[in-house]
């Protein structure tokens, strides 16, 4: 079975330091892998490629391909991609200018879905998708900005499903959050995997442990491993992913 | 969930045509400075004869109005600066409470009043005292009342931009400096104003700037005088004023004369702004 | 200086104000509390100037609509009128134009263009009110009356504010002056709301698949419209207290007019064209009337402005 999601020597440039070198990898349909490694090793720039969000930073480059079924996204329109591969941020970024609902509609509505009942009905799915239907169902013109850090963050993936998306990014997605919040988005992650192929970066090594099948292991710039999370854990091929799981560094 | 192939061509579209659209807006500013520029240059230029840059009115030359130009803005200045910059020094070093708050409010209300309400009041200052016989009624059309007008004009305008560069200065200079026991006032002059220094005089410009092109307040304050100077309490010419009777004559001379004149007033404010710009830059290098 | 009160002790001790220390202190207060007191003043001596003919006038003032200096009847409903007017019109061609040059600095310009593009727009606001006035009699007046006007005049001639006959020297060319006028001070506010959004917002809209403008559009704009209405309201104080530009270019009719192309005058240009050839014993005292409406106008416009931008307040622009 062929990758969902193909990486083809990455290679990512900001002006004229290299990011991150020659990185090639696979992520398997309805599955969630995680991306690990020590602050500054490239992991945020390397899912900023995989939705051509990297190359909106000023003097950013990138060379390589990154295949979607099979199709390379940078030949494509860029805005065509970003629609098929959403993304999640670090920290939680709703608009605050708008209600819950027309948060969660913003991307339909850019994709010209006007009709009321399309766009309530997708509202729904996609605030259940979440789990954050139940707690504001009642409230959903109020602002996006009101809810707390962690139902921000459950917005901010409702938002990213409502136009179903095939690939979900989600960059660092917990560490803005305390740890009930954290739990409530890893259950999420487990359920959302059958709908979606999902890419979690993340620093914290028990998070990569709980929630995806797939890791990969990156170090300055480079990817040094990438396996089943439990044999990476367990038996890392290199020394390098051994130091860093048992903590010597990062 | 597939979306037309249409509607993702029309959103490329549009967003070419926006994009394309806020260029036309900076072409749109353009244009009149563009303008401006040009018809001064290319209408102004022949009029700049030496006669008429050197003679008075008296013999159709502005030099009497260049001349008061630089008698109000010195004299202005003069008023102004102490001031403004110890109203500055007042709102960034004394003035975090709430008096501070207050003299901020107000001094921000005078900088956006319309500078014809100022010049009515100037007017109406020395009016008022005439009657009370303080001054003799004539004095309303002078240098002094100009004055008046145009300081009151300017010092908001130099206490703010002060405060301003005062407040860029850090606090661990002035920690520094009471730390070696220099009193309070000389840190304040010694250390902070000159670490400013730039800034300050970057301010000072932009007030000069706003009041040398000042004409409203001076039409009703300075009035018109056809001589140089003659005296604080005489009427006195001035650039802005000049071009104004020069535009509004019936004569076709004078309307060109006019281009001239205004062609002299905008290099002396282009070369102002671009004086407080190469400050700024200066400034910035030697950091 | 609140370091001085995070001293302590000995230091404060040491440190303690000298004499000459509360001298000049004193000083800087003295003159901050006379700018103050010079703000008073001002209001008190318009009002005292223009006694009597509020005594004469009251509040009828306001809605009285003739200017006639024979009868000595004044009123001063036609230029507040005519400053609604030309302000709307600024406003309405200003802020278009000052959002697209501020979209263009802060989200399209490459990055080399940003600072000389931003000078020149600039520069618009060192250009003195008289020169504009100037321009605005030899160069854009007979612009609009040859071309521009008798243009728009074909397009919306069915209605009634572009009827009648073009003559240049009206109020649609003092709009479209003070239009171009207020564009260095919306522009600029604007931008500074602009920049001031987080890129997170852009991000979140660009990881939706928008468009640079529709990201423009729903991540930048909305977030910053409070700064952007205050950039436009800041440019609508400017606009009213305009005088030379305006005086020179609106045909100076003292009267109410029916469509743009007509003459027209505002409080500001009233005041400047009937000073020097003020009847007594009231006409003065009435243009100073109307002078005090104007700074109340102005007051309450920029009072209202400050709620809504606060800090990014821009000082010395602006000179006629």
């Amino acid at each position: 079975m062929s990758a969902k999601v193909h990486v083809d020597k990455i290679s990512a440039w900001y002006g004229p330091k290299l990011a991150i070198q020659d990185i090639s990898l696979d992520f398997e349909e309805h599955s969630v892998s995680g991306i690990i490694g020590p602050s500054g090793c490239g992991k945020s720039t390397l899912i900023r490629c995989l939705n051509r969000m990297h190359e909106t930073i000023p003097k950013a480059r990138v060379e390589g391909q990154v295949l979607l079924d099979g199709q390379d996204i940078y030949g494509q329109p860029a805005v065509s991609v970003r629609r098929r591969i959403g993304m999640v941020f670090q920290k939680p970024n709703p608009f605050p200018t708008m209600s819950i609902y027309d948060n969660v509609a913003a991307g339909l509505r850019l994709n010209g879905v006007r009709e009321r009942k399309k766009l309530d009905q997708a509202v729904l799915e996609s605030l259940k998708q979440a789990a954050l239907w139940d707690e504001v169902k009642d409230s959903l013109d109020k602002s996006g900005a009101s809810l707390s850090g962690g139902q921000q963050q459950r917005l901010c993936i409702a938002r990213a499903l409502a136009v179903k998306p095939e690939v979900l990014l989600m960059d660092e997605p917990c560490s803005a959050l305390d740890p009930i919040a954290t739990a409530k988005i890893e259950d999420l992650i487990f359920d959302l995997k059958k709908d979606y192929t999902l890419v979690i970066v993340t620093h914290n090594m028990q998070q990569a442990a709980r929630v995806a099948e797939t890791t990969a292991f990156m170090y300055l710039g480079k990817l040094i491993e990438v396996g089943r999370t439990r044999e990476l854990f367990e038996r890392p091929g290199e020394t390098l992913t051994e130091s860093y799981i048992t903590g010597r560094f990062g | 969930m597939k979306f037309p192939v249409d509607r993702d061509t029309r959103r490329r579209w549009f967003d070419f045509i926006m994009s394309g659209a806020t260029l036309l807006c900076v072409a749109l500013a353009l244009l009149p400075l563009g303008s401006i520029l040009f018809e001064a240059l290319v209408r102004g230029a022949p009029a700049l004869t030496p006669t008429f840059l050197t003679q008075s009115s008296l013999m159709g030359g502005i030099a009497n109005a260049i001349q008061g130009t630089v008698v109000l803005i010195g004299l202005t200045a003069l008023v102004a600066l102490p001031v403004g910059i110890l109203t500055g020094i007042y709102l960034s070093e004394y003035g975090k409470n709430r008096l501070g708050g207050i003299v901020r409010l107000f001094v921000d209300v005078m900088t956006q009043t319309p500078s014809i309400v100022v010049g009515i009041f100037a007017y109406s200052f020395i009016f008022e005292l005439s009657l009370l016989g303080f001054f003799p009624p004539p004095l309303v059309f002078s240098v002094i009342s100009a004055v008046i007008a145009l300081a009151t004009i300017m010092i908001p305008i130099v206490a703010r931009t002060s405060e301003e560069a005062m407040r860029l200065v850090p606090t661990s200079a002035r920690e520094a400096a009471l730390a070696l026991g220099i009193p309070r006032y000389r840190a304040i002059l010694r250390v902070v104003l000159p670490s400013c220094a730039s800034a300050l005089v970057t301010g000072a410009l932009l007030g000069i700037a706003r009041v040398g092109g000042e004409t409203a307040p001076l039409i009703m304050t300075a009035a018109w005088n056809n001589d140089f100077f003659n005296g604080l309490n005489q009427p006195i010419a001035a650039l802005p004023t000049q071009v104004y009777r020069f535009a509004v004559s019936p004569s076709l001379a004078e309307n060109r004369a006019a281009w001239g004149a205004s062609l002299i007033l905008v290099l002396l404010m282009l070369s102002i702004s671009i004086a407080s710009r190469a400050v700024i830059r200066m400034r910035a290098v030697r950091r | 200086m609140h370091v001085f009160q995070t001293l302590r002790g000995r230091t404060r001790a040491r440190l303690r104000a000298t004499p000459r220390d509360l001298v000049f202190e004193g000083l800087s207060a003295f003159t901050a509390l006379s700018v103050v007191g010079l703000l008073v003043l001002i209001t008190v001596i318009l009002y005292l100037a223009a006694a009597e003919s509020i005594r004469t006038y009251g509040f009828g003032f306001l809605s009285g609509s003739v200017w006639d200096s024979v009868s000595q009847r004044f009123g001063a409903a036609p230029f507040i009128y005519g400053m609604l007017v030309t302000s709307a019109l600024a406003l309405l061609l200003g802020v278009p134009v000052s959002l697209g040059i501020a979209i263009f600095l802060s989200e399209l310009s490459p990055p080399w263009l940003r600072i000389p593009l931003t000078f020149i727009v600039e520069l618009l606001a060192a250009v003195p009110s008289v020169v504009y006035g100037l321009w605005g009699i030899f160069v854009l007046g007979p612009a609009m009356r040859v071309y521009i006007e008798p243009g728009v005049q074909a397009v919306l001639g069915f209605l009634p504010p572009f009827q009648g006959h073009p003559i240049g020297s009206d109020v649609f060319t003092a709009g479209v002056i003070l239009a171009i006028m207020i564009i260095p001070t919306i522009s600029a506010v604007s931008r500074e709301a602009l920049l001031a959004v987080p890129d997170s917002q852009r991000e979140a809209a660009l990881s939706l698949g928008a468009t640079r403008w529709e990201t423009t559009r729903l991540g930048v704009l909305r977030y910053a419209r409070a700064g952007i209405f205050g950039a436009a309201i800041l440019g609508l104080g400017r606009a009213v207290g305009e005088t030379m530009a305006v005086t020179m270019t609106i045909g100076n009719r003292a009267a109410f007019f029916g469509s743009l192309f007509e003459p027209g005058q505002t409080i500001a240009s009233q005041i400047a064209s009937r000073w020097l050839d003020a009847v007594p014993p009231l006409e003065l005292g009435a243009l100073i009337q109307l002078g005090l409406v104007l700074m109340l106008v102005s007051l309450f416009i920029n009072l209202f402005a400050r709620l809504m931008v606060g800090r990014f307040l821009r000082v010395g622009e602006g000179a006629e």
